[in-house]
C-alpha cells in the first residue's frame, strides 16, 4: 500500500499560454511531498496529489508563487457547489433559446398548416395556383428547419460522423426526408405528373413535427431542472461567510472559504453554524433538520460536535473550526448524493442494453417499411405511402424515454432521501432495499437508545461506595458502553478516582485490571465463569430478579469473588415501536439481535412487538446471524450503529447505518440514517419501493410505447384495419412520451413520510 | 415487380445493410492516455455528436484525468455519465470538464450522455 495522499486543487492565475501551465506543472511537482502535479491551462486549475506530512496547501501555494504566478483563494469546496452557478447560468440561457426557437416553429407551423389543407376544399383549390403556394409553404418552412431545427441536424450529422446515432438522427432523417420530397414535388412538379404522381408537398409535416419535438424538449428541459432541486437546495445550504473570533478578541465576518482549521467562530441566535466544529464555550439548542430530518432542536453544549449548515434557535456560541470545504458533513452529503446520482441501477441493464442498438435499429426499420410499402401498396399511391409510414416510424420511436426512465427517478429520491435525513449510497442500494422482506435489527442504539444507565448497584454486606470506586477505576479504562455508564453512575455518586493497571478487555464478556492491588473483573456471566468464579444464591437469586426486569446484569468480581452486581438498563427509543409497527405493516419481518441474555432480548422484543430474536451474539457472530436469515431465503436489511456491525451490515443485502453512525459502519452500508430513530428505516424502505415501483412503470411505459408505437407506425394495422399513423401524430406521442416518463419521476417528489 | 420496385428494393436492404454495418461492426477511433510527468494519465475527449476519442485505453491503478471539451450546445450531450465509477458531470458547452478517477479494476467500462445515447468506453488494462 501506498502512504496516503491528499488532493488539492488549486486556482491558478496569471497563466497566459501553455507553456505557463507547464512551469507551474514542473514547479509544483518539485515541491517536496508531491506525488504527482497535474495543470490545466484551459481551467487554470492544478490538481495536486501530496503526502499531508511533507506538504501543504501553504507549500503548495509558495511552490506555484516561484514559478511567477499566484493563486486564488477558494473554498476547497463540494465540487457540485462551485460548479453549478456557471452551469445553472447555461442551463437558463440553452433554455430561453430552445423556447425562442419552439415559438419560431409553432407559429410557423401555424401558418402553414392551414395552408396546407386548403386542398380540403376543392372550391377554394380551383382558384390557388398549386405551384405558387408551394414555393410560398417552401419560404414559410425554410426558417423552420434552418432556425429551429437545425441543431437536429447538426448533432445528426456529427453523431453519424463518430458512427453513433441518435434521437436527433431520427428526426433529422425522417423530417429532412419528408421536406427533400416536398422539395423536388414544389420543385420539378412535372417529374411527378409524368409519372401519374400527385406531386404532394408535406412542408405541414416538417414544420409540426419540428415544432412538437422542440416543445417536447421544453418540457423536458423544465422537468429536468426540477429532478435536481433537492440537491441544489442542498448545496445552497452553506454558509457564506463565518464569525470568525480572533486570537486578540476582535471579531471578524470572514468568506468561508477563508475559514482555517482551529479558528474560534461565534454564532449568535438565529444564525447558521458556518462550518463543522466542536463547542468551546456556550450552549444552545440547534435545528439540525437540513442535515438530519430530526425536526426537533439539539441540545448542544461545551464540547458537542456542530455542523455546518445547520441553524442555531436559542443561545450563543462559540466553537473551534474541525472540518472545513469538503470534510464537512453537509460536502459529504452533497458528495454522496452526488455520487448516487451517478450510479447505475442493475434494473436498467436492460434499458441500457437496448438503447445502445435503439436508433440504428429504428433506422433500419424504417428503411424496410419503405420498401415493402413501395413494393406491396399500389403503384399510384406507393411513394406517397412509403414516405408517410417511413417518417411516421422515425419519429414516433423514443429513445429518450427508455434513457430516462431509471435516472431522474433515482435523482429524485436520492435527493428526496437527503432531505428525510436518508443518505442513499447508490441505485443498487435503492433496489436492494425495494426488495427487502426482513429486517434485521441490532438492538442497542437501535431500538433502544444505545445509552444504557445504571439503575442498580447491590453489594450485599460489602463496602458499596468502595467497591464502586474499584468498579470506576476498571471502567474507566474501558470503551464499552457498558462501562460509560457505571462511570456515569460513579462519577454522580462521587467517587473520587482510583488507577487501575494492566486493564484488559474481554471481547463480547466484559473487562478485568488490577486496582489497588486487587484483581477486578466486571463483566457478564460467563466471564466470571469462565475465571471460575461463582455467585452466591443471593448474588444468583438479585440477578434473576434484575435479569426479569430485561435489564442487563454486570457482575464484579474482586481477588476472585464474586461481590457484587450493577442493573444496567437502556431505554427503548420513544419511537421505536411506532417503527416497527410499521415495517410490519409493510409486509416486513422484524427480527432482532443483541449481545443480551434471553431475558433482556424477551422483555425488549416483548415491549416493541418483535417475535423473533436472537440473544447472546457475540459481535463475531452478528455477519453469521445475516447468513442464517440469507440461508433462510430471506433478503435481508440490517440495521446498526456501531463499528462491530460493519460485518454485519456488509453481509447483509442492504445495510443501513444509524444515527450518528460511525465512519466505518457508513462506509458499509448502502443507506446511511442521519437521524437516530427507526423512522429512517421506514422512510428508506418506503422510498425505494416508490422509487422502483416508478422506476418499473417508467421501463415498462418506455417499452411498450416503443414496442407499439414503431409496429402502428409502419403501418402494421392498414391491413386489417385501414389505419394509418400520421407522423404529426407521431411526433405529438413522441414528444409526450418522454414528458410523461419525466413526470412521473417527478411524482416522488411528494413523497413524504410523516 | 416493376424496375423501379426492385431498384428500390435493393437500394433499401443495402442502405439496412449499410446501417447496420455502421454502426455496430464498423472500426472505431482508439486512443491510449498519455502519462503526463507526473504519471497521471491524461486523455483529451471533444464531446460533439459523440465523444472523440469513444475508446479510451488507460492503464489500470494510475490515476486518469479526463478533460471533456463539449464542443456544441445541442442538449443531447449536456451530461456525463459513467455509472462504474459513481460519475455524474454537467459538462457546460464550450468549456473544458476534468474528470479524475482511479481505475483499479481492468474491464471496459463504458460512459454514456444523460440518456445513453452518445457512447465510449474506458478500457482498463
Amino acid at each position: 500500500m501506498e502512504p496516503a495522499t491528499k488532493t488539492e486543487t488549486l486556482d491558478i492565475e496569471g497563466m497566459t499560454c501553455a507553456s505557463c501551465a507547464s512551469a507551474v506543472e514542473k514547479s509544483l511537482s518539485r515541491a517536496p511531498g508531491v506525488q504527482s502535479a497535474m495543470v490545466n491551462f484551459a481551467t487554470e486549475k492544478a490538481t495536486v496529489h501530496y503526502l499531508p506530512g511533507q506538504a501543504s496547501p501553504a507549500t503548495l501555494k509558495e511552490a506555484v508563487v516561484n514559478a511567477g504566478y499566484s493563486v486564488m483563494e477558494r473554498a476547497p469546496d463540494t465540487s457540485a457547489a462551485e460548479r453549478s452557478d456557471e452551469i445553472d447560468r447555461q442551463k437558463a440561457l440553452a433554455y430561453q433559446k430552445l423556447k425562442r426557437r419552439f415559438w419560431v416553429a409553432a407559429g410557423l407551423a401555424l401558418i402553414i398548416m392551414p395552408l396546407s389543407m386548403l386542398m380540403l376544399w376543392p372550391a377554394l383549390m380551383a382558384r390557388v395556383n398549386m405551384p405558387l403556394l408551394n414555393y410560398a409553404l417552401l419560404l414559410l418552412t425554410l426558417p423552420v428547419l434552418a432556425y429551429s431545427g437545425r441543431e437536429f441536424y447538426v448533432s445528426a450529422w456529427n453523431g453519424f460522423k463518430h458512427r453513433s446515432a441518435n434521437m436527433d438522427t431520427l428526426i433529422a432523417v425522417g423530417t429532412g426526408a419528408a421536406f427533400l420530397y416536398s422539395l423536388a414535388a414544389t420543385v420539378v412538379p412535372d417529374f411527378f405528373t409524368s409519372r401519374g404522381l400527385m406531386p404532394e408537398v408535406y412542408y405541414d409535416t416538417t414544420a409540426t413535427i419540428i415544432a412538437l419535438i422542440l416543445l417536447g424538449k421544453v418540457l423536458e428541459l423544465r422537468a429536468k431542472t426540477q429532478t435536481s432541486a433537492a440537491m441544489r437546495s442542498l448545496i445552497g445550504l452553506q454558509a457564506k461567510t463565518a464569525r470568525v473570533v480572533r486570537p486578540d478578541g476582535q471579531e471578524v465576518d470572514v468568506p468561508i472559504a477563508q475559514v482555517q482549521l482551529g479558528d474560534i467562530v461565534l454564532v449568535r441566535p438565529g444564525e447558521k453554524v458556518a462550518t463543522d466544529g466542536r463547542i468551546t464555550a456556550g450552549q444552545s439548542a440547534v435545528d439540525e433538520a437540513m442535515l438530519t430530518g430530526e425536526s426537533l432542536p439539539v441540545e448542544k453544549k461545551t464540547g458537542d460536535p456542530v455542523f455546518g449548515a445547520t441553524l442555531n434557535k436559542t443561545g450563543s456560541f462559540r466553537f473551534e473550526v474541525t472540518k472545513v470545504g469538503a470534510d464537512t458533513m453537509l460536502s459529504q452529503i452533497v458528495k454522496l448524493v452526488e455520487d448516487a446520482q451517478g450510479s447505475r441501477a442493475p434494473i436498467q441493464r436492460l434499458a441500457d442494453k437496448v438503447s445502445a442498438i435503439f436508433v440504428p435499429t429504428v433506422v433500419v426499420i424504417a428503411i424496410l417499411t419503405f420498401v415493402l410499402w413501395f413494393d406491396l401498396a399500389p403503384a399510384d399511391t406507393r411513394l406517397p405511402l412509403a414516405l408517410v409510414n417511413f417518417v411516421a416510424v422515425l419519429i414516433i420511436a423514443c429513445p429518450c424515454a427508455l434513457g430516462l426512465a431509471t435516472p431522474t427517478a433515482i435523482m429524485v429520491s436520492t435527493g428526496k432521501g437527503a432531505e428525510h435525513g436518508v443518505l442513499i449510497r447508490n441505485a443498487e442500494a435503492l433496489e436492494k432495499a425495494y426488495q427487502v422482506n426482513t429486517v434485521l435489527l441490532d438492538k442497542t442504539g437501535t431500538i433502544t437508545k444505545g445509552e444504557p444507565a445504571v439503575t442498580d448497584f447491590l453489594a450485599p454486606g460489602q463496602d458499596g461506595p468502595r467497591l464502586l470506586q474499584l468498579v470506576a477505576a476498571l471502567e474507566r479504562q474501558s470503551e464499552h458502553p457498558l462501562a460509560e455508564a457505571v462511570v456515569r453512575h460513579a462519577d454522580a455518586q462521587g467517587s473520587s478516582s482510583l488507577t487501575a493497571t494492566g486493564f484488559r478487555a474481554v471481547e463480547g464478556k466484559g473487562a478485568a485490571a488490577t486496582v489497588e492491588g486487587q484483581a477486578v473483573l466486571i463483566g457478564n456471566r460467563r466471564l466470571l465463569s469462565d475465571a471460575g468464579i461463582d455467585l452466591s444464591p443471593e448474588l444468583t437469586a438479585q440477578a434473576e430478579e434484575l435479569l426479569g426486569q430485561a435489564k442487563t446484569v454486570l457482575y464484579v468480581a474482586v481477588a476472585g469473588q464474586a461481590v457484587a452486581l450493577l442493573g444496567v438498563a437502556d431505554t427503548v427509543r420513544d419511537t421505536s415501536v411506532a417503527a416497527i409497527k410499521e415495517l410490519q405493516a409493510l409486509g416486513i419481518e422484524v427480527v432482532m439481535m443483541t449481545g443480551d441474555n434471553p431475558q433482556t432480548a424477551a422483555q425488549v422484543a416483548g415491549q416493541v412487538g418483535i417475535t423473533r430474536y436472537f440473544a447472546e451474539v457475540l459481535p463475531a457472530d452478528k455477519a453469521g446471524k445475516v447468513k442464517e436469515l440469507q440461508a433462510e431465503g430471506r433478503i435481508v436489511a440490517m440495521v446498526g450503529d456501531g463499528i462491530n456491525d460493519a460485518p454485519a451490515l456488509a453481509q447483509a443485502d442492504i445495510g443501513l447505518a444509524i444515527g450518528s453512525g460511525t465512519d466505518v459502519a457508513m462506509e458499509a452500508a448502502g443507506i446511511t440514517l442521519m437521524r437516530s430513530d427507526l423512522h429512517g428505516v421506514v422512510t428508506a424502505i418506503e422510498l425505494s419501493r416508490q422509487t422502483i415501483r416508478t422506476i418499473k412503470q417508467n421501463l415498462f411505459f418506455a417499452f411498450v410505447y416503443n414496442s407499439l408505437g414503431i409496429p402502428v407506425a409502419a403501418g402494421l394495422l392498414y391491413p386489417f384495419f385501414g389505419i394509418l399513423l400520421s407522423p404529426m401524430l407521431a411526433a405529438a406521442a413522441m414528444a409526450l412520451s418522454s414528458v410523461s416518463v419525466l413526470t412521473n419521476s417527478l411524482r416522488l417528489r411528494s413523497f413524504n413520510n410523516h | 415487380m416493376d424496375t423501379s420496385q426492385i431498384i428500390v428494393t435493393i437500394v433499401g436492404l443495402g442502405l439496412a445493410a449499410f446501417v447496420v454495418w455502421y454502426f455496430f461492426f464498423s472500426a472505431r477511433q482508439t486512443a491510449s492516455a498519455v502519462s503526463s510527468s507526473s504519471g497521471v494519465q491524461e486523455v483529451d475527449i471533444t464531446v460533439k455528436g459523440g465523444y472523440s476519442p469513444d475508446i479510451i485505453e488507460v492503464e489500470r491503478g494510475k490515476p486518469v484525468q479526463l478533460s471533456f471539451y463539449r464542443d456544441e450546445e445541442n442538449s443531447c450531450s449536456e451530461e456525463l455519465l459513467m455509472p462504474d465509477f459513481s460519475i455524474r458531470r454537467d459538462l457546460p458547452a464550450f468549456k473544458t470538464t476534468l474528470v479524475e478517477l482511479l481505475p483499479e479494476k481492468a474491464g471496459t467500462f463504458t460512459f454514456t450522455c444523460g440518456m445513453g445515447m452518445l457512447r465510449g468506453s474506458l478500457v482498463v488494462k
